[in-house]
């Protein structure tokens, strides 16, 4: 078992067109760091290291389940084999 | 929105009113300018349903199409292309404009607390952000116990075609201060639920609603596993009537969630 991160269609030229990677750790910064080892760039494009504070790029989401992670712990959110990420561009939605 | 630019002067008789919109929002300025004399120019994404644009040119307004890849985000940006072009034209601006949270602070949070003085929960769904950021700050005021929770469509990958990260969207009414949690929902899961809500309730409610009951749902579910009482209200965006060419009622789940794909579903 692994944690599925489904990767948007803007970044799967680091994946190599792959819709989804699998990967390791306890939390998101974890999965982010070992998903890195196997396609290089992808992390920065994700998350914004500059001042030695990591932290979600401003139009990038992240859900764990479907639940956006900037409300339950960002990058230290835990995750766990099973779980599936999402990573998505913000765009304007909804029914207005 | 519009009594906001009437007061301030921006909005005078003969005025054109120029909004990004998926459909919704521009049906009820639409109206709204019928009866008070303006005239209507709609942006839209081109992959909205059909009714969206048959009621808009029932009210006589205006609709520029903007293209499917990129959904609302291509209407926000054609539109303030054409309001650069147009500096007489107003444009209300939704996804900015604070009398749209102003409304729902005013109105919709009073009304749900008055409704329902137990309430532990409120969920809405999220698009230009108003309707949770009015009711996210009545509740911080008056009850701040009241957890606050998104409900925000996922699109398929169509709708996120941008040709790079920064040119995606936060509305900047948004305040995430404002909100407890945040749940992605995509068009299979809203398409189940207001089939649920068909079967179970008798309500008839579009596909925005589905998101938002399935949000509300899974917060019950935590709750219920939590041991903790739960009072949750839901907003009921609209009926299903915009959404019957979609199959979202009587086609089967796969095939709806096929063509869904490629939609400004919510």
């Amino acid at each position: 078992m692994a944690v599925e991160v489904r990767i948007p269609t803007i970044l799967r030229t680091y994946t190599g067109g792959e819709k989804a990677v699998s990967g390791q750790g306890s939390t998101l910064a974890e999965l982010f760091d070992d998903v890195e080892g196997r396609h290089p760039g992808l992390r920065a494009r994700i998350v914004d290291e500059k001042d030695s504070t990591a932290a979600l790029r401003r139009f990038v989401n992240v859900y764990v389940n479907d639940e956006d992670v900037r409300f339950s712990g960002g990058l230290s959110s835990p995750v766990a084999d099973g779980d599936v990420v999402v990573v998505l561009p913000a765009v304007a939605g909804g029914a207005l | 929105m519009i009594r906001a630019a009437e007061a301030d002067g921006r909005l005078r008789p003969g005025s054109t009113i120029l909004e990004p919109t998926s459909g919704n929002t521009g049906i009820s300025l639409a109206m709204a300018a019928k009866v008070r004399g303006y005239r209507l120019v709609c942006v839209m994404p081109e992959n909205t349903s059909i009714e969206r644009r048959q009621i808009l040119a029932m009210w006589g307004a205006e609709i520029v199409s903007s293209p499917a890849a990129g959904g609302s985000n291509e209407a926000v940006r054609v539109a303030k292309e054409i309001a650069a072009d147009h500096p007489d034209w107003v444009m209300l601006y939704q996804y900015g404009n604070p009398a749209n949270a102003e409304a729902h602070y005013r109105t919709t949070g009073p009304e749900i607390l008055a409704d329902l003085p137990t309430v532990t929960h409120v969920v809405a769904g999220l698009g230009t952000t108003g309707t949770l950021m009015g009711i996210g700050r009545f509740f911080r005021e008056h009850k701040p116990e009241v957890q606050i929770i998104a409900a925000e469509p996922r699109y398929g990958e169509l709708v996120y075609g941008l040709r790079n990260l920064d040119e995606g969207f936060v509305p900047e009414l948004y305040d995430p201060s404002l909100v407890d949690r945040r749940f992605s929902v995509g068009a299979r899961d809203s398409v189940r639920r207001v089939r649920e809500l068909l079967e179970r309730e008798g309500i008839f409610a579009g596909l925005s609603t589905g998101a938002i009951v399935h949000a509300a749902m899974a917060q019950a579910q935590r709750s219920l596993k939590a041991g903790e009482p739960a009072d949750i209200a839901f907003i009921i965006c609209d009926a299903g009537w915009k959404y019957l060419s979609t199959g979202a009622y009587n086609t089967d789940l796969d095939t709806t969630e096929d063509f869904l794909d490629t939609q400004v579903w919510a």
